[in-house]
């Protein structure tokens, strides 16, 4: 990527005022990125940007709390950062945001379903929209937007909504979300929507993945799924406790949730976990035209009210 | 409500300060009520965590009613606004997991409206007759679920 060193020289100029800037490094493979916490200017070196970069660096933020921090954001990460300040679950003097434009991040597990097998990932090679990942002596060869996470086909921000530092050129195109994949889910019948939850929820082993990827789960320590005071989940495997557990998490996530998709991501089992968080989005933009991380001033919808509301009728009997 | 049909399971959550006092109220002017619902008394809607009507009715609850003051009458000043959004927002949530929305129900009721109380419950109750109990959600019905999906296939 053309930016990659502009960012990197702006981020060794901010590093000694910093305790740690967090980025992305080259992972086990060169498919997969994995976090890089940057403490010195020799760890600045190994940072990566572009397509393989798709982890949401903010689940990171509140973890840190009281140091000064700087942080690498794509157009949806920005998001979750004006969400925490929101919030106010992290200070805005010790965040340093260093935003870069996106165009999209490759969904692993979509090459994986393309290639059969993710084990032996010799080389991959970006060009401007194509993928071509040379595994096990084969070349496959993807348009980006094929193989792209599922969030960048409706993204909307592109570009960071927040920033201290902005590197590389921001990209005019957006596309528009109008959350049709729910509807399209909502035309089964309730018959059909009950056994697709049963059936993906009895897949669930409760690894807590979604939640620990999470940037909006902030409870830590005293999350419902583990307190036993109070004791709202059994350490039972059961479907209904499995599925009472993502009702809670997205519960919680009503009006916050920024749709980042890493809960999805994180899942070993493939469930489709987004969905409902975006169905709970969806609702709340009906009911108070409300985005979750778009503007830092704004006060999350359940966290407020209005006397006469201008969506909800009243309940006659 | 005939008198002879099975009772369902029905939990009610009432606010202490009006819907349970209409309730008493209806009691105390002796309404022929149904008897299907099971009252539980919490100090303000504004207490009422939607999982507390989430987990009653994945537990098996076959209808769950909420009830507290009027907007604009809450003990505490502002309990019910807040619970008018997070109930409606849940309300609005229940569908895509296949659990059928009109089996869960928010009312205001004050303490004086004992003859309203008791259209509530009797309407509430008459609704989720009509629904008949609620499907189970256990691995019975996931097994069951796993079979429909593979016969698809």
């Amino acid at each position: 990527m053309h930016y990659l060193e502009e960012l990197k020289q702006k981020i060794k100029d901010r590093l000694p005022e910093l305790d740690v800037v967090i980025g992305w490094e080259q992972g086990f493979d060169p498919l997969r990125a994995t976090p890089l916490f940057m403490k010195t200017p020799e760890d600045v070196d190994r940072l990566i940007a572009g397509p393989l970069c798709v982890h949401n660096l903010a689940t990171h933020l509140t973890g840190l709390k009281g140091r000064k921090v700087g942080i690498i954001v794509k157009g949806c990460d920005s998001r979750t950062v004006v969400e925490l300040l929101q919030e106010k679950l992290i200070d805005r003097g010790d965040v340093v945001v260093f935003g870069i434009p996106c165009s999209g991040v490759v969904s692993v597990r979509k090459i994986g379903r393309e290639l059969g097998t993710l084990d032996y990932v010799e080389s991959v090679d970006l060009s401007g929209d194509t993928v071509k990942v040379t595994s096990e002596g084969m070349e496959h060869s993807f348009a980006l937007a094929d193989v792209a996470a599922d969030k960048c086909g409706r993204c909307q921000y592109r570009s960071p909504l927040l920033s201290d530092v902005m590197v590389g050129e921001i990209p005019d195109e957006s596309a528009t979300d109008d959350y049709s994949d729910v509807a399209e889910f909502e035309k089964l019948s309730l018959e059909e929507r009950r056994g697709h939850w049963l059936n993906a929820m009895d897949r669930c082993v409760r690894c807590y993945a979604c939640r620990n990827a999470c940037p909006m789960c902030v409870c830590r320590d005293h999350c419902v799924a583990q307190s036993r005071d109070p004791h709202w989940m059994t350490q039972e495997d059961t479907v209904q406790n499995k599925l009472l557990f993502q009702i809670i998490h997205t519960m919680h996530l009503a009006g916050r949730c920024t749709e980042c998709g890493e809960c999805e991501r994180s899942c070993p089992m493939s469930i489709p976990l987004l969905l409902l968080r975006r169905k709970m989005n969806k609702e709340i933009n009906d009911l108070f035209d409300y985005r979750a991380g778009t503007c830092v001033d704004d006060i999350p919808p359940l966290q407020s009210f209005k006397i006469e509301e201008e969506n909800i009728t009243e309940r006659g009997w | 409500m005939s008198a002879d049909a099975t009772e369902l399971r029905i939990v009610g959550f009432l606010c202490n300060w009006c819907s349970y006092g209409g309730a008493d109220t209806a009691g105390v002017g002796r309404f022929q009520q149904p008897t299907d619902l099971r009252i539980i008394r919490v100090p303000c809607s504004g207490r009422i965590d939607p999982l507390f009507v989430v987990k009653s009715l994945i537990e098996g609850a076959d209808g769950v009613l909420v009830s507290g003051c009027h907007p604009r009458d809450c003990h505490y000043s502002e309990g019910n606004y807040y619970a008018r959004r997070r109930l409606e927002v849940l309300k609005r949530f229940l569908p895509i997991l296949g659990i059928d929305p009109r089996r869960f129900e928010y009312t205001w009721v004050s303490a004086s409206e004992g003859q309203k109380w008791k259209t509530v419950v009797s309407k509430f109750t008459e609704h989720i007759h009509e629904l008949g109990p609620a499907p189970r959600l256990d691995s019975e019905a996931c097994a069951q679920a796993a079979a429909i999906a593979l016969q698809g296939l």
